[in-house]
């Protein structure tokens, strides 16, 4: 049993002038959920790019079984039994499940046809042990976030991948999803495989890690066996300080006016719903993934049409037909999704903080560009945003500084009405600690935030009242005390067949 | 500078310091292309002559040179708009010939010869209009549609002329821009600048400019963020349209003449020019000044071909050569300030 199946020593990577990984030590057993905790930029990615063979390292020995080897290219890696799970997936949905699983390594037949009829049965085969709700034949298309992970951890699987690293999996998935990855990552691991699990989430480290291996600024802080597992511990091992009350939630003065009313609006899947906002109020969304939360803040949004209901603002009905006319009333949106949705990769800070602010920072349509240096300057050393300058790359960035960048540009409105969809997903401790420190300090402004969030303790860390959503209907309303776990659980999933 | 494939905190951090070279590099795109062609074609021209002097690297070749790249130049520049939006426009060719034959039928006496220049520039406008409408409002696949335009706009061009060349030698409301000379410099080249540099501050100085690489970039946090994205499409491929009319207009008054055969091909010199001046297909990234370069590459490629007396089929050759190992030294120029 558990023998050291992985050893990392003195693994050193620098870009340039940049020291990424200065020395760093990983020893992985099998039968081990073995999590690698670290704020962004501590080297994490970095150091599970050298043990896949994206990048070289300047020194340090990698063993595989005891044995030194040298992993120059992906192939070395899967040849050595170590498959990356990525954090954005690589499932191409035009193909079947087994395409997807045996892509670029199809079986023959004796015709050198691929032998598809072998790739469907090893692929159930695979399948069967992962307890998969769909088939070899189903086409990707058809797959959830959830079940386009388990194709990739099919093919790694295939692959005789021993040695599986999860790169925070779970941040696309709801609790319900989480709970069934967990299940098959302890099944895996109870088979001898050797799980790395990078995650920021520290309730699931706590749930699942039997080991955790701490970086800090691309240096090696130390590694926590199961019995000396504490969230607090680690919390200080990860940040090199306390953190003090990490949602900062003060109880909040009386609440202003009623800010944002929505009344029976409904459109594609979401059922007419409706809720208030005061001013100074921040307001929890919960639910599953795919209860329709987002659903409802884009028709609010003008993001997409509205079949019923009317929105008012400020007691005042207003007409909202495309996301410009929620801007010009000063409600901005945040997407769930920041590189897809939110942020242009290519350009600058510059012009991703100030895209809703240009006509206040124009003549007649020429750009004032010292005044827009300014206002981005100034949003960087506000929100202690980590990029060279304004011309920046935002693309470069880590998540939570790209999520600042995007908070920024809808701060820069003065909004009296801000809807955050998942506003910490993919971001570090840290970054999350201080969008949580911004949330409050809006609300503390008079605005009214909505939150959207699939991490329960978030929603109940921050919201001064929930309202929870299930399938495009809502279900209840949390204050006060009523704002638990239990609560809000019962009202999300009450009577719900689960859907596969 | 795509640079989301190492979208790390270390990679940003370096930017910072990578070395002045590299620095320099990345600001100066091609330029370093450019000037190495051209020293090329000088060392080839001084070695192949008889008399020991180059007639590549003269003043008047120079010039020469300038005159030719003009119209590629301002097709290129109006390319730019659409490209950096992640469009592309296939119907240059043709709307040129459409304004070249519509603007050259005004010129003729029993017409309104002074209104000859305006009928270029808005029969442009209008093509351009037609291919934006049609890509902005009915959402069609950019490609499609200006593969449609570019055959029936072809076609109409010849219906236009009923098949024959419209010739006019007395065009005295344009003659000065394809054959008279500012300060030493013909109309041509003064025409091309302009346009570079009204391209280059609507991209650069203006809203509208952020807007067109916003949308290019990513369309959908684009409309998320309050950018009409049909308006701006709309606008790049009216202004394309509308550059496609001047360079009608100087190629008209260059030769005296229209017929519905100007301009083919003249799109994949367009399009070659805005690739090499390093703007991306994938839309979002690029410059103008990029572009000013990738058609002097051109510009200086057929000049120096000719000169050395290269058949016209190896100067296809040449070219095609050139552009992709221009783009591949692009691409390895990127993914190397990228990883460093």
């Amino acid at each position: 049993m558990n023998q050291v199946v992985l050893e990392m020593e003195g693994i050193k990577k620098s870009f340039g002038a940049t020291r990424a990984l200065n020395g760093v030590k990983l020893t992985v057993r099998s039968h081990e959920i073995h999590a690698l905790m670290g704020e962004n930029g501590a080297g994490k990615s970095t150091l599970m790019k050298v043990l896949s063979g994206v990048y070289q390292p300047d020194a340090g020995i990698i063993k595989v079984d005891r044995q030194p080897i040298i992993i120059s290219k992906p192939a070395d890696a899967r040849a050595a039994g170590i498959s990356l799970i990525y954090q954005e997936l690589s499932v191409a949905t035009n193909l079947t499940v087994a395409e997807n699983v045996f892509m670029g390594s199809e079986p023959r037949t004796k015709w050198g046809m691929a032998d598809i009829a072998e790739m469907n049965r090893r692929t159930d085969e695979v399948l069967r042990t992962l307890d998969a709700p769909f088939s070899a034949t189903t086409p990707a298309i058809k797959l959830s976030i959830a079940q386009q992970q388990q194709v990739e951890i099919a093919r790694a699987l295939i692959h005789k991948g021993r040695i599986l690293i999860m790169d925070e999996p779970t941040a696309a998935l709801s609790d319900r999803e989480t709970d069934a990855l967990f299940k098959i990552v302890r099944k895996l691991r109870d088979e001898g495989i050797a799980i790395i699990y990078i995650s920021h989430r520290m309730a699931e480290v706590n749930a699942l890690a039997d080991c955790v291996t701490v970086l800090r600024d691309g240096g090696y802080v130390g590694e926590l066996s199961r019995e000396e597992l504490d969230p607090g511990k680690i919390v200080q091992m990860m940040v090199g300080r306390p953190l003090g009350d990490f949602y900062q939630h003060k109880s909040r003065a009386a609440h202003g006016k009623v800010m944002l009313e929505v009344e029976n609006v409904g459109g594609g899947k979401v059922r007419p719903a409706g809720f208030k906002v005061h001013a100074g109020e921040v307001l929890g969304l919960a639910g599953l993934v795919g209860a329709g939360r987002t659903e409802l803040a884009r028709l609010i949004f003008g993001a997409d049409p509205r079949t019923s209901g009317r929105v008012l603002l400020d007691g005042k009905e207003v007409n909202i037909q495309e996301p410009l006319d929620a801007i010009k009333l000063a409600i901005g949106y945040l997407p769930e999704d920041r590189k897809g949705q939110g942020l242009f990769l290519q350009l600058s800070a510059l012009t991703n903080t100030a895209m809703n602010t240009l006509k206040s920072n124009s003549s007649m349509g020429v750009l004032n560009h010292p005044a827009l240096r300014k206002l981005t300057s100034d949003a960087i050393n506000r929100l202690s945003i980590k990029v060279s300058g304004p011309d920046g790359i935002v693309g470069g960035l880590s998540g939570g500084n790209q999520q600042k960048v995007l908070l920024a540009r809808w701060l820069e409105i003065k909004p009296k009405v801000l809807i955050l969809d998942e506003p910490t997903r993919g971001v570090d401790v840290g970054a999350k600690a201080e969008i949580y420190h911004i949330i409050n300090e809006l609300a503390a402004d008079g605005v009214a935030v909505v939150v959207i969030s699939s991490e329960l303790p978030e929603v109940i860390g921050i919201c001064d009242r929930v309202v929870v959503m299930r399938e495009g209907v809502i279900t209840g309303e949390c204050t006060g005390d009523d704002i638990n776990q239990e609560r809000i659980m019962t009202l999300a999933t009450h009577d719900v067949r689960v859907a596969a | 500078m795509s640079t989301t494939g190492s979208a790390t905190a270390p990679a940003a951090e370096q930017k910072k310091h990578g070395s002045v070279a590299g620095r320099a590099f990345e600001r100066l795109g091609m330029l370093p292309v450019l000037i190495v062609m051209y020293a090329l074609f000088y060392g080839l021209t001084l070695y192949f002559s008889a008399d020991g002097t180059s007639n590549f690297a003269t003043a008047a070749n120079n010039m020469n040179i300038l005159r030719q790249v003009a119209i590629n130049l301002v097709l290129a520049a109006g390319m730019t708009f659409v490209i950096l939006t992640a469009g592309i426009d296939l119907s240059v060719g043709s709307m040129l010939a459409v304004a070249a034959v519509l603007g050259m039928q005004m010129s003729l006496p029993d017409a309104v010869p002074w209104l000859a220049l305006p009928a270029f520039i808005l029969a442009g406008l209008a093509c351009g209009l037609i291919n934006g409408t049609m890509v902005a409002y009915f959402n069609i696949n950019p490609f499609v549609v200006t593969l449609g335009t570019m055959t029936a706009l072809r076609g109409a061009a010849y219906l236009l002329a009923n098949g024959t060349t419209v010739l006019n030698s007395d065009i005295p409301s344009f003659d000065w821009l394809g054959n008279g000379d500012f300060l030493g410099i013909p109309w041509l080249v003064w025409v091309a600048a302009a346009v570079a540099v009204v391209s280059w501050f609507i991209l650069r100085k203006t809203i509208l400019g952020l807007h067109i690489y916003a949308v290019g970039g990513n369309p959908q946090a684009a409309r998320l963020t309050g950018i009409k994205v049909t308006t701006v499409l709309l606008f790049v491929y009216a202004i394309n349209g509308l550059f496609a009319g001047i360079a009608g207009a100087m190629s008209s008054s260059r030769l005296y003449a229209a017929n519905g055969n100007w301009g083919v091909g003249y799109e994949l010199d367009a399009i070659a020019a805005v690739v090499l001046g390093g703007t991306s297909l994938n839309g979002g990234v690029g410059s103008i000044w990029g572009t000013v370069i990738g058609a002097l590459i051109i510009g200086v490629m057929n000049n120096g071909l000719t000169i050395l007396g290269l058949s016209s089929f190896w100067q296809y050759v040449a070219k095609g050569v050139v552009i992709v190992l221009a783009v591949l030294l692009d691409k390895w120029r990127q993914q190397h300030n990228a990883a460093n």
